[in-house]
């Protein structure tokens, strides 16, 4: 039951972020998707990941996709439409993909798949696994984002350089 | 009554609201939002068959969801810089307009 109702918000969180015209309303309406979703990983007894989740995306993500809005408001606001040209198109598409997975969730056998029992899954853990099993994937992803973070300043810097 | 099925339908639904505002809305930034909607229907996926599958207590799956959160923030962050250089010289986010490779 509580499930359902995180679900229906994470859903509606996420079709207002997709549908509202205004930018910053569909930031808030994200947020909002991502804070449900980190319920229904709790729920599954993930907790860390639940966190992880809170702290990474509805912490750092929208506050970095705010900035990015303020950066490139549009002068002035567009009457226009907020859709692409093609968008019948990418429609279909859309749905034809929501069509073939559903279709196989209903076919498979997930259906049937009983609940198991709580697994153990203490922070002790999966610190060990990361230090120990995990160590090189681990080191790599801190490589990753450093290469990450340099290019990004450098990729929204480079223009300012130009015209200074 | 949390089951596999209703998780991995929750995981589709919001890969399509992803992907549907990826490729229809017109705001670049949309576009990058719609992207991290889809990243994390795949983390979704992956926590469900963590719990229902044979073997959690090797927390792969769970491991595996941390290294793409990491993976997606360093997405998030060369995407933003990408639509923030792209407004420097166009003067516009949106993607109808940027067309100046259009052949």
């Amino acid at each position: 039951m509580l499930f359902t109702i995180f679900a229906i918000l994470t859903v509606v969180g996420a079709v207002a972020a997709m549908s509202l015209r205004n930018l910053v309303h569909s930031v808030l309406a994200l947020t909002l998707a991502f804070a449900g979703l980190a319920v229904v990983y709790l729920q599954l007894g993930a907790q860390f990941i639940g966190f992880a989740q809170i702290l990474v995306y509805v912490g750092a993500v929208a506050i970095l996709i705010v900035f990015a809005i303020l950066l490139t408001r549009e002068a002035a606001a567009t009457p226009r439409s907020i859709l692409v040209g093609s968008w019948k198109g990418s429609g279909v598409v859309v749905l034809a993909v929501f069509g073939i997975l559903a279709w196989a969730i209903h076919h498979s056998a997930a259906y049937r798949k009983a609940m198991p029992p709580q697994p153990e899954a203490t922070m002790q853990q999966i610190g060990n696994a990361l230090m120990l099993r995990f160590a090189l994937p681990l080191e790599i992803v801190g490589l990753l984002l450093t290469a990450a973070l340099i290019g990004a300043v450098t990729i929204a810097l480079q223009d300012k350089q130009e015209t200074r | 009554m949390t089951s596999l099925a209703s998780c991995l339908l929750l995981s589709a639904l919001l890969f399509a609201i992803g992907l549907a505002g990826a490729l229809m809305r017109r705001n670049a930034i949309l576009v990058l939002i719609g992207i991290e909607l889809m990243l994390n229907a795949a983390n979704l996926n992956f926590i469900a068959f963590w719990r229902y599958g044979p073997n959690p207590e090797a927390l792969t799956g769970m491991i595996f969801v941390i290294f793409s959160i990491g993976v997606a923030a360093a997405e998030a962050a060369v995407g933003l810089a990408l639509i923030i250089s792209l407004y420097r010289h166009t003067r516009t986010a949106n993607m109808d307009e940027v067309n100046s490779m259009r052949g």
